[in-house]
């Protein structure tokens, strides 16, 4: 029997997928890389941002780190690439560009 | 099935012919006997016809059906007697028992050339005179009894008092009541 | 030796109900299995079970309640009818996919329309392929004992069960019947051990989880074989009842069918009936019996099979139509076992019975054989499909 969502593969056997599909640990989104399904990515202009932290409650994800009252680069192994953060930005601090790969 | 009582009650939705069927099952069960009361749901109104049903026997009774060829009719409102056919099936070595302050050759005309025994019992009179208020199950249920020898006279009696100790625990006046409709409910029906 | 009591169908559950005394209730009420959650909450409000009793606006919601709840970890109950369980298919079968062993108590009963209050097998039958495991009773006494045995097979499987009996027809008639003590009842039922659930802090899980066709495939597989695999628990639990009642369960009740010709196929409270037809033929030297299936689901093939390969003529009577135009549900299960099996020379037609409220009578069944006696002697099974007592 397969527990844990990375044994969770293609490859499992009925006799090994859990009840219901059921999975044995929590937080289990931290492992899934949804960074790889951008074709457009944010840039932060750090002189241009002021700390408003409006962009970080608006990211679908959690792609936009705050520490200490400040927000920090972007997280890209989550960030899709939506733009809303950078919709949202009164300042002009991000910017999408073609995400070279 | 050799010893199978089987009866069919009449009344109207609210009138208590199905509680009354229940308590026949009770006190037969009471007995020892294995039991089956039944009511058959219609539209479930105030005031509309309504059947319920017993068998009553020494061996347990597998069949899940209505009552057809019942032994023992009871009519539990007179006026039931106009518009649904209260007889249909009835076996002549039974009886009728019907709720009424008329004679058994009086309501015989009305039954459709019924050729069994016909009772009648005044339970409306009875009830109102001893519980002060219109609750004919009590002296139908006695009465039916009576008639049927069911369930042993004595037993019943007893078994009814017990029942009613349980059930108007702190209405001991009530008790003495239904006690005296019960037996003046045996001793009133007219046989006919 | 159990006690001696009469109870109507409804109250029987009810007690069965106590006498577990589950963790979680959600129920709405519906004509007629209302009496269930009624006596039900009466004993929680008496204090008698401990049984947090959850009144929800919806059969829907009911359902949901009852699947929070076991995932939790919780042994979860519910009663409905009819429109009600209708109301619940959707929940229906996530209870069954997640696993999760809910018991739900069932007096059967129409569907509309016409709008009708009284007995049939739509309601059960129409949610025959949710996933869930499936008891029918002829008596109150079976709708008591099986309910007993319930939870016992669903917690083994990992499957939700569905209790069924007839509605008014035993749910609101008093019988005889004989119960289990409370403190047998405990020791048999015994305590639900879940071995994984949501409160249990040492251990997070998710459950309801999204399944893209690379796992969903496998995921039913895995649900198709805890219903086979259910078999053996049923047999093996009602074995073990019988131990402690005298009242030994299978998945189905052969009657009088060792050198029986001709055989019906029925279920619920009409087998009784069926079985005093039976008796009254055989009286007359008429070589006839009957099977009374009482695990629907999963179905008894091999089972039925065995029971029908010698007879001659047979009649599948179900209590419901697939208005498929040409056959019941259970007719056509039960030549589906027959034809895997190979098993070609029993005649067999399929019967529509006692829709709505129509009552059946011995008279009824009897017609039946009558029927099958001719298909027997002649060889001609004629039209397969028919329907009995109705007015031509």
């Amino acid at each position: 029997m397969k527990w844990k969502a990375s044994e969770m593969t293609p490859d499992v056997k009925w006799k090994d997928i859990t009840p219901g599909c059921n999975i044995f640990e929590g937080g289990t989104s931290c492992t899934v890389e949804t960074g790889d399904w951008r074709t457009m990515k944010p840039v932060l202009d750090a002189d241009k941002c002021r700390q408003c932290l409006l962009c970080a409650p608006v990211c679908p994800d959690m792609s936009i780190p705050v520490k200490n009252g400040k927000r920090g680069d972007f997280n890209y192994f989550f960030c899709k690439g939506c733009g809303i953060c950078a919709n949202a930005c009164p300042f002009g601090a991000i910017t999408m560009v073609k995400d070279e790969k | 099935m050799k010893d199978i009582v089987e009866i069919r009650w009449h009344g109207r939705g609210g009138q208590g012919a199905k509680t009354a069927s229940l308590l026949l099952a009770d006190a037969a069960f009471n007995t020892g006997k294995y039991v089956q009361g039944f009511p058959e749901y219609g539209p479930e109104r105030m005031g509309a016809p309504i059947t319920a049903y017993n068998r009553i026997s020494s061996e347990r009774s597998t069949v899940h059906s209505n009552i057809y060829f019942p032994d023992y009719v009871v009519v539990v409102d007179e006026t039931l007697i106009a518009s649904v056919d209260v007889t249909a099936g009835l076996k002549e070595q039974g009886a009728i028992v019907i709720n009424s302050n008329k004679t058994p050759a009086e309501l015989r005309a009305k039954l459709k050339g019924y050729k069994g025994k016909v009772c009648t019992i005044d339970a409306g009179k009875i009830s109102e005179e001893e519980l002060g208020k219109n609750f004919p199950n009590t002296p139908m249920l006695a009465a039916i009894v009576k008639i049927s020898g069911v369930v042993e006279e004595k037993e019943f009696i007893k078994d009814m008092e017990a029942s009613f100790k349980h059930k108007f625990a702190s209405k001991p006046q009530v008790i003495e009541g239904n006690m005296r409709a019960l037996k003046r409910s045996m001793e009133e029906v007219q046989v006919g | 030796m159990g006690i001696r009591e009469r109870l109507s169908g409804n109250e029987a559950v009810a007690l069965a109900m106590k006498q577990i005394n589950p963790d979680v209730m959600g129920a709405f009420p519906i004509t007629p299995s209302t009496e269930i959650p009624q006596y039900f909450s009466a004993y929680v409000d008496n204090g008698q079970v401990d049984t947090e009793f959850i009144p929800v606006e919806s059969e829907h919601s009911a359902m949901s309640t009852c699947i929070g709840a076991e995932a939790a970890g919780c042994r979860a109950i519910s009663a409905t009818s009819s429109c009600g369980l209708c109301y619940m298919t959707e929940m229906l079968y996530v209870a069954a996919s997640d696993r999760l062993p809910i018991t739900l108590a069932v007096s059967c009963r129409a569907l509309s329309g016409p709008i009708n209050i009284n007995n049939d097998h739509s309601d059960a039958m129409g949610v025959r392929d949710a996933g869930w495991l499936m008891l029918f009773a002829e008596t109150n006494q079976e709708a008591y004992d099986n309910y007993l045995q319930a939870m016992r097979i669903g917690e083994a499987v990992g499957l939700p069960i569905m209790v069924c009996q007839d509605g008014f027809i035993t749910s609101h008639a008093i019988e005889n019947i004989e119960l289990v003590e409370d403190e047998k009842v405990k020791a048999f039922v015994g305590e639900y051990k879940p071995q994984h659930y949501l409160l249990n802090k040492d251990e997070p899980m998710a459950v309801g989880a999204y399944a893209t066709p690379v796992y969903y495939m496998e995921a039913k597989r895995q649900q198709a074989q805890a219903m086979m695999d259910a078999k053996d628990v049923i047999k093996k639990v009602g074995a073990e009842f019988g131990q402690m009642t005298g009242r030994t369960y299978g998945m189905i009740e052969k009657y009088e069918m060792d050198d029986a010709e001709e055989a019906i196929v029925i279920i619920g409270s009409s087998a009784g009936t069926a079985k005093e037809a039976v008796n009254e033929l055989r009286a007359q030297g008429k070589k006839v019996g009957l099977v009374k299936v009482r695990a629907f689901r999963p179905f008894p093939a091999e089972e039925i099979c065995e029971a029908l390969k010698n007879v001659k003529s047979f009649a599948v009577m179900d209590k419901d139509d697939s208005f498929n135009g040409h056959c019941g549900p259970m007719y056509a299960e039960v030549t589906a076992s027959l034809y895997a099996a190979g098993v070609s020379a029993p005649r067999g037609i399929s019967y529509i019975y006692g829709l709505g409220g129509r009552d059946v009578r011995v008279e009824s069944i009897q017609r039946v054989f009558g029927e099958l006696g001719e298909i027997a002697k002649t060889g001609v099974t004629g039209e397969t499909y028919r329907y009995l007592d109705v007015r031509e």
